[in-house]
């Protein structure tokens, strides 16, 4: 296995990707911190170093039905969003996801509107996470790299769509050394063949029907089950991808957790953080561990209670909030798998909306919560860190 | 451009829009795209915005088409015929399919003059090959007969009810033929039913120019309208005849008349057959008139049969 170590931004690490993926449709439509994706994906058509159609679409919610349409003839789509980007797309997903048309999408993180705000945090993809879609988290360029040659390699072979989701320019735009996999490797191992096309004259599919109450119920089952099917296909794309690639990845990713008595809850980049804090930590006589959260959706369970079954106390850590809602959405789906088999005190955190930066001291502050919540027996409700009066 | 379509004996016998879908008895919108499946033959795409069409010919297990078909939703029936259209070419170029399949968005009015107007637009300005046919039955049907920018001027609808301080429909019918040739489209054409070669030679041409063509097919709807389940094809006609629905075609920017009427017919004619009109006075009807003349001037339309 041959590598080239390169200086590039997660954006172009995803450009990449896609180029040596030989994709046949982009539809995509600009929008910060996703453009300088589709930027380096037009320069590639441009050139003639990526034989694809580029379509020029006027709009988010065109381009995720271009992408629709596309799927729908078997061939290879790629789209990239962020932020109102995806939540106009909103409508569209639940098809994608429901007549089962793969192709990936690479989503950087952006906070919603209002008030606007171009920077990080979770609050899109959150908003989506009962779309249908695989979503996959990268915590560094390497990862979004890595992520979206597997997520072809997944949503194909599950016939699901997959969003590919990066911390907008904390991942996009910072440049970082990435090995780049040999082009020839990847195109053997996701090898770019026409699934089948169901608009095809030979076969003549209707193709989007009404779904009467009698059918609709089984119809919207057969997605619910069909992202429940993945998770084995995921692991085993996981383990392979290691096997030729030589990078490995989990549904869920633990660091220091083998004699943890506390861990926090991450996704995405604030991963690498809480490792740094949780080595510190350590060093001062609290045992603490991180645990991040690589495939959402479907939302490892399993894995999530095998590693609490060892822990007292455990922080989870929110970019995003639920108005309104019994807390916020990774607490919330933590806390319903734990729910019944565990009892293990859960603290909640909400850090980092709309670009505001998570300093090594919340880190630091977050464990201390853990911890309190861990010999208290109970978390409280969650902390908004770095919440000015 | 010839015309394929002259005579019956030209129209092929097979059926690519099965009967027995759920349409409304008389609704000529069936009667519209069985003609056009007859223009363009099973090699085709249809992507069908969401409306009275998609709903009445898709409902699971059951399904009147027999070409491909797909429907997304309501307001992009355009896009998603744009990706299958760049889709279809990619791979052929690559050399992955040497399957050939024409690419048709179907879309009502309300999914073409409003929701899917934006789309449309897309489409028509990247310059994609597909065709797009507007059903325009001038109201949302499917939801139940609320107006739209396509309802004329002193409609009765559920959005737009006539009453002390309203005439009905207030505006005028929006000018989709207008919106299309300005994106520079090569083709793009009006057609009705009741004039069955002219509706498909246009879709002939329209699949086979290089490039996206717009055809706006006016299909009256008993149920909306209020007429009599048998007098669709009728009401097709009295459009074209009182010159209120010009057929003609612009092909690279040259306007064509394609059906001459010599004689033009009173709008009092077509006003008077729908229910939807009843309530109109005679100073409405008067405007209506007025609106017709100024078509057939456009056009060149002959006179007024006098009464
Ligand atoms: C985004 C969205 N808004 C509203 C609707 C509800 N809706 C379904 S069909 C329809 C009207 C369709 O009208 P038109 O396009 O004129 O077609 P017709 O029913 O008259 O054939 C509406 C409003 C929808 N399906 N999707
Ligand atoms: S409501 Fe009108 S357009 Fe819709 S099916 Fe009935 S007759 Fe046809």
């Amino acid at each position: 296995m041959s590598t080239t170590r390169r200086s590039m931004s997660g954006n172009y690490a995803i450009a990449y990707a896609v180029k040596m993926a030989d994709v046949d449709v982009i539809a995509a439509y600009p929008i910060t911190p996703q453009t300088t994706i589709v930027e380096k994906l037009s320069e590639y058509v441009a050139n003639g170093e990526l034989d694809a159609d580029y379509i020029n679409v006027e709009s988010e919610h065109s381009a995720m039905s271009a992408c629709v349409g596309a799927s729908l003839t078997g061939a290879r789509v790629f789209t990239a969003t962020s932020s109102q980007g995806l939540a106009f797309m909103h409508e569209v997903l639940f098809m994608a996801s429901a007549l089962r048309t793969p192709m990936v999408m690479a989503n950087v993180n952006r906070a919603l509107s209002a008030p606007l705000n171009i920077w990080n945090d979770h609050s899109d993809a959150m908003a989506e996470r009962d779309s249908g879609w695989i979503q996959l988290w990268a915590s560094s360029a390497q990862d979004a790299l890595d992520l979206t040659i597997m997520a072809f390699k997944i949503g194909e072979s599950e016939r699901l769509p997959v969003m590919v989701n990066l911390d907008g320019f904390i991942l996009s735009h910072t440049y970082e050394p990435i090995d780049l996999p040999n082009a020839e490797e990847v195109r053997k191992y996701i090898p770019s063949r026409p699934l089948t096309n169901r608009l095809s004259p030979k076969t003549a599919f209707s193709i989007g029907v009404v779904g009467p109450p009698e059918y609709y119920y089984e119809m919207k089952y057969q997605a619910v089950d069909a992202i429940e099917k993945s998770r084995s296909k995921i692991k085993d794309v996981y383990a392979e991808y290691e096997k030729i690639f030589g990078r490995g990845y989990r549904d869920v990713e633990s660091y220091g957790i083998e004699d943890a008595e506390i861990a926090l809850v991450t996704m995405g980049a604030m991963t690498g953080s809480a490792r740094i804090v949780s080595e510190e930590m350590r060093a001062a006589g609290v045992k603490a561990g991180v645990i991040s959260i690589r495939t959402f959706r479907p939302f490892p369970s399993e894995e999530l209670l095998d590693l609490a079954s060892g822990l007292k106390g455990i922080g989870i850590m929110d970019r995003a909030t639920t108005p309104g809602g019994p807390s916020n959405p990774l607490f919330t789906d933590i806390a319903s798998c734990l729910y019944g088999s565990s009892r293990v005190p859960l603290q909640g955190f909400v850090a980092g909306l709309g670009g505001r930066d998570i300093t090594l001291d919340d880190f630091r502050m977050m464990f201390r919560e853990t911890d309190r919540a861990s010999k208290e027996g109970r978390g409280r409700s969650p902390i908004y860190v770095g919440l000015r009066e | 451009m010839s015309a394929t379509f002259r005579t019956i004996k030209d129209v092929p016998k097979e059926e690519h829009l099965a009967p027995g879908h759920r349409l409304c008895a008389g609704c000529t919108v069936g009667t519209a795209m069985r003609q056009i499946l007859k223009a363009s033959g099973k090699d085709v795409a249809v992507i069908t915005a969401t409306g009275c069409l998609e709903v009445s010919t898709s409902y699971f297990p059951q399904s009147a088409w027999r070409v491909p078909w797909a429907h997304i939703a309501f307001e992009n029936a355009a896009a998603v015929a744009s990706g299958v259209e760049h889709a279809m070419r990619a791979l052929n170029r690559k050399g992955k399919s040497d399957e050939k399949i024409s690419v048709m968005a179907v879309g009502g009015d309300g999914g073409t003059f409003d929701i899917g107007l934006q789309a449309l637009s897309g489409a028509l300005e990247r310059g994609d090959d597909l065709v797009y046919i507007c059903y325009d039955n001038e109201a949302y049907m499917n939801t139940g007969i609320q107006r739209s920018s396509a309802t004329p001027y002193g409609a009765a609808t559920t959005t737009s009810p006539p009453g002390k301080l309203s005439i009905g429909q207030s505006t005028q019918k929006k000018d989709l033929i207008g919106i299309a040739i300005a994106h520079g489209v090569p083709y793009a054409a009006t057609a009705t039913p009741a004039y069955p070669f002219d509706l498909m030679n246009k879709v002939r041409k329209g699949l086979d120019v290089n490039g996206p063509a717009l055809i706006h097919v006016l299909t009256p709807c008993p149920t909306g309208w209020r007429f009599d389940v048998s007098a669709g094809i009728e009401l097709s006609k009295m459009a074209v005849l009182t010159g209120l629905w010009p057929l003609y075609e612009v092909v690279n920017g040259e306007v064509r008349l394609t059906v001459q009427v010599p004689r033009r017919e009173p709008v009092t004619k077509y006003l008077q057959i729908q229910g939807r009109f009843r309530h109109l006075d005679e100073k409405t009807a008067g405007l209506i008139q007025k609106r017709a003349d100024q078509i057939a001037a456009k056009f060149n339309l002959g006179p007024l049969r006098s009464q």
